[in-house]
């Protein structure tokens, strides 16, 4: 048996509590809970998470390439839209 | 308590010769997914062979470590299950070893838990943790290809019908035993009832057992080679550090 015959599926980790999933990379799997039980055993072995999402690829859809001058490039000049203007309090923290 | 050390052995025992044979899959298994999770078992069962054979070595009190244990006893001295000593042949056969051997596995660790040795007891709470995952993944696995192709599901009934013979042994108890493992024969056969039957798997109706790998007294012609090759670094270089 080859992993031809299995779809491919992206496998997302949270890393700690609060944070939100990462794209970690994709693996094969004949269905979604071996899907998952492979993410284990490929992407947590050194205790990178404490939850795992699967997808399949084909699930999931992407906007292309060649869309990138008008999808991107309309927001290079508008510098306005950043939230540099504001003076932030230390006691925020992080943000 | 009656001293623990031969109990401690074949416990030690069972994970490192089990750990040994899954780490042969290392590299070549059929897929990548599964030649990672098979290393991942194979460590985890290594693993815990530190802490079994550490603890007998301590027990022992002969200036001997876990790596003595593991390196320099012959093939007599091994004290594991003929069950997991069986050489790996097909992926079938070898994830149905594994579910046999990770169903008694989670019975004796989860008895083992209660047990009136604090030192035992982590190991084994530390050990099911593991264990557990392993469980879940060979039953699934053993329902997936018993229940898959016809291909599949001739080689999963050739291997239980192969190791089928080497389970009984499992739930011979002697008075090295510190649990009962006689008792937990009839929760193993619901748990192995059930998988094998959602796998569409027959259980064979003969139950001649094999024996003597526990007591030492009779292990199978496949040991001695399996630990020719183990042991050869340790002893060809005794000073070896990597």
């Amino acid at each position: 048996m080859s992993t031809n015959d299995w779809p491919l599926w992206e496998i997302f980790i949270r890393g700690a509590h609060g944070l939100s999933h990462r794209h970690v990379g994709s693996l094969h799997a004949p269905d979604a809970e071996m899907a998952i039980k492979n993410a284990r055993d490929v992407y947590t072995r050194r205790k990178e998470g404490v939850s795992i999402w699967a997808i399949e690829s084909s699930a999931i859809a992407a906007s292309s390439p060649e869309d990138k001058g008008s999808l991107y490039d309309p927001a290079d000049d508008k510098v306005y839209r950043h939230p540099t203007f504001f003076d932030i309090p230390d006691e925020v923290g992080a943000m | 308590m009656s001293d623990p050390l031969q109990f401690l052995l074949r416990m030690g025992d069972n994970s490192l010769v089990l750990g040994h044979r899954v780490s042969e899959w290392c590299g070549v298994a059929p897929v990548l997914e599964e030649d990672i999770a098979l290393a991942n078992t194979a460590l985890d069962l290594i693993g815990q062979t530190q802490l079994w054979l550490g603890l007998a070595a301590e027990c022992e009190d002969k200036g001997r470590d876990a790596d003595a244990l593991a390196f320099h006893r012959d093939v007599w001295d091994f004290r594991n299950l003929l069950l997991v000593e069986q050489p790996n042949r097909d992926f079938g056969h070898t994830m149905m070893r594994q579910f046999l051997f990770d169903a008694w596995h989670s019975l004796v660790l989860a008895a083992l838990k209660s047990s009136e040795n604090s030192d035992i007891a982590a190991i084994a709470e530390k050990s099911l943790k593991e264990v557990t995952y392993h469980l879940e993944r060979s039953s699934d696995t053993v329902i997936a290809l018993g229940d898959g192709t016809e291909e599949s599901h001739k080689r999963m009934q050739a291997g239980l019908d192969r190791l089928w013979p080497y389970v009984g042994e499992m739930f011979l108890t002697d008075e090295h035993d510190l649990i009962d493992v006689t008792a937990l024969r009839p929760a193993f056969d619901e748990l192995t009832n059930d998988v094998l039957d959602t796998a569409t798997l027959s259980i064979p109706t003969d139950n001649f057992t094999h024996k003597g790998g526990k007591t030492g007294a009779r292990h199978t012609e496949h040991l001695g080679h399996m630990i020719a090759t183990m042991q050869f670094l340790p002893r060809a270089y005794p000073d070896a550090k990597w």
